[in-house]
């Protein structure tokens, strides 16, 4: 509601802005909007106070244009409305994005995996969610006989539910009887949960992977996921790893292959999410070759450098605006 | 104490006759144009609902005249099917965004004081007071 003091105030503005014309008085107008504006005074109010003002600076104003202001203050009944609207959803949606923040650093809490030191094995991760709330999962286990196993995984779909989606992957895995399991076996197992209880319009892409220390191999399978890549030190190339399986939450009884490759000495293992593959340069995506180029291009860095300035490189590829989840992880293998 | 007068709402045209009759209401209770503008739309708001969605109802309006307030009643009211979901079209934003107008939540702000009344299958009764300040 406007009150006594803006409504002289007004009247005295428009007073002097009538005889003067002077830019001064239609700033000081600009200025008493804001604070009208600020005490969520409408625009129907304003109407009146200028028709009040009006009325005070000309008392021989004519019938016609009363009336005429009353035309307008009816026809500005709807924009106080839509404003009083607007408003309250603006609070709303303060409110939710405060909440989903809390609901981010929870999940952050809860899904956080400790990268393991493991002899000869050089680690680095990233993972950065396009929003609030990351969809996609990355998961280190160390077992008792020195192995390492590495999960990764992306839900189909961003945000709220796809993160809530990976809570189930998180603690699934936790849940799995202890690490004697094969990659293969640990898929299938993951993929009867994710069909039980998720949507079937949701499903999970997933790469898991176990090092062994001893004999230097890497066994892994793939529900769907993007390749792995094995970086050859010997010869400067990379070779895709995969294998054949369905995304994790569609078949109830799903089959999953397993392979195995060597890893050498300076050799480099690199898994990561869409969120990499599906950087766009131009409005296009890049082309695989592009991809390793700049995870080559830092590869004399310790891995965990590596990893941060290959994520550096394409964020501010795609101008700082991430459109997917990005996580990528770099294992090497000491010289 | 009052006396209440009404108009049936069936076509669109009867909306104009509710509005005229709130405006006369109002003007006679002494509200000045911003309050008269806001209660008309009001007016407006429920006999549109009516005429789209109940076939049949009617608005009335009431002159409210106490001791110490003045003020206006409007009724709305219809044998139409009901509001099945009353928390969902008093909820901002679901009427505005299919283009629908300001809705009940619209009338609510516009008015001091709101009640709605509502059967599945036997129609609304929706309520709305404006004081004069």
């Amino acid at each position: 509601m406007t009150n006594n003091s803006a409504k002289e105030q007004y009247q005295i503005l428009l007073q002097e802005y009538i005889e003067t014309k002077d830019e001064k008085y239609l700033y000081r107008a600009e200025k008493l909007s804001k604070s009208l504006l600020r005490d969520h005074t409408l625009p129907e109010e304003i109407v009146h106070l200028h028709n009040e003002a009006l009325a005070k600076i000309d008392p021989t104003l004519s019938q016609e244009v009363k009336d005429s202001m009353a035309f307008l203050l009816e026809t500005m009944i709807s924009y106080g409305l839509a404003h009083q609207e607007f408003q309250t959803l603006r609070d709303e949606q303060i409110m939710l994005k405060s909440e989903i923040s809390v609901a981010a650093s929870m999940q952050e809490t809860l899904l956080a995996t400790e990268k393991p030191e493991i002899e000869g094995l050089d680690i680095g991760v990233i993972s950065v969610p396009a929003h609030q709330m990351n969809g996609d999962y990355h998961h280190f286990i160390k077992a008792n006989d020195g192995s390492l196993g590495v999960g990764i995984a992306d839900v189909v779909g961003k945000g709220v539910p796809a993160a809530l989606c990976m809570s189930m992957i998180k603690y699934s895995i936790d849940s799995l009887p202890e690490l004697s399991m094969s990659p293969k076996a640990i898929l299938s197992n993951l993929n009867r949960v994710v069909e039980r209880n998720v949507d079937a319009s949701m499903f999970i892409t997933m790469f898991y992977a176990q090092y062994m220390p001893k004999d230097c191999t890497l066994q892994f399978a793939s529900a769907g996921h993007e390749p792995g890549l094995h970086y050859h030190h010997d010869g400067d190339y990379f070779t895709e790893i995969t294998t054949k399986g369905m995304v994790l939450g569609v078949l109830p009884e799903g089959k999953y292959e397993e392979d195995q490759v060597v890893i050498e000495s300076g050799d480099m293992v690199v898994f990561l999410t869409d969120g990499v593959t599906e950087c766009r340069k131009d409005g296009r995506f890049l082309e695989m070759n592009e991809v390793l180029d700049v995870i080559k291009m830092f590869k004399h860095l310790p891995a965990q450098e590596q990893v941060n300035e290959v994520f550096k490189y394409f964020e501010r590829l795609q101008g700082f605006q991430l459109r997917d989840d990005f996580t990528l992880i770099i294992l090497k293998k000491d010289v | 104490m009052t006396s209440q007068s009404c108009v049936s709402i069936r076509k669109e045209l009867d909306i104009v006759g509710a509005r005229q009759l709130g405006r006369d209401i109002t003007k006679e209770v002494g509200f000045g144009l911003v309050d008269q503008a806001r209660v008309t739309t009001a007016i407006s708001e429920l006999a549109r609902n009516i005429y789209l969605y109940a076939d049949e109802g009617e608005i009335c309006c009431e002159a409210l005249d106490y001791t110490n307030k003045k003020g206006i009643r409007i009724t709305a009211s219809d044998q139409g099917k009901g509001i099945e979901d009353v928390a969902k079209v008093m909820q901002d934003g679901y009427s505005t965004s299919g283009g629908l107008g300001a809705g009940l939540p619209g009338v609510k702000r516009l008015m001091d004081e709101f009640d709605l009344q509502t059967e599945v299958g036997k129609g609304s009764v929706i309520s709305a007071v404006k004081w004069l300040r």
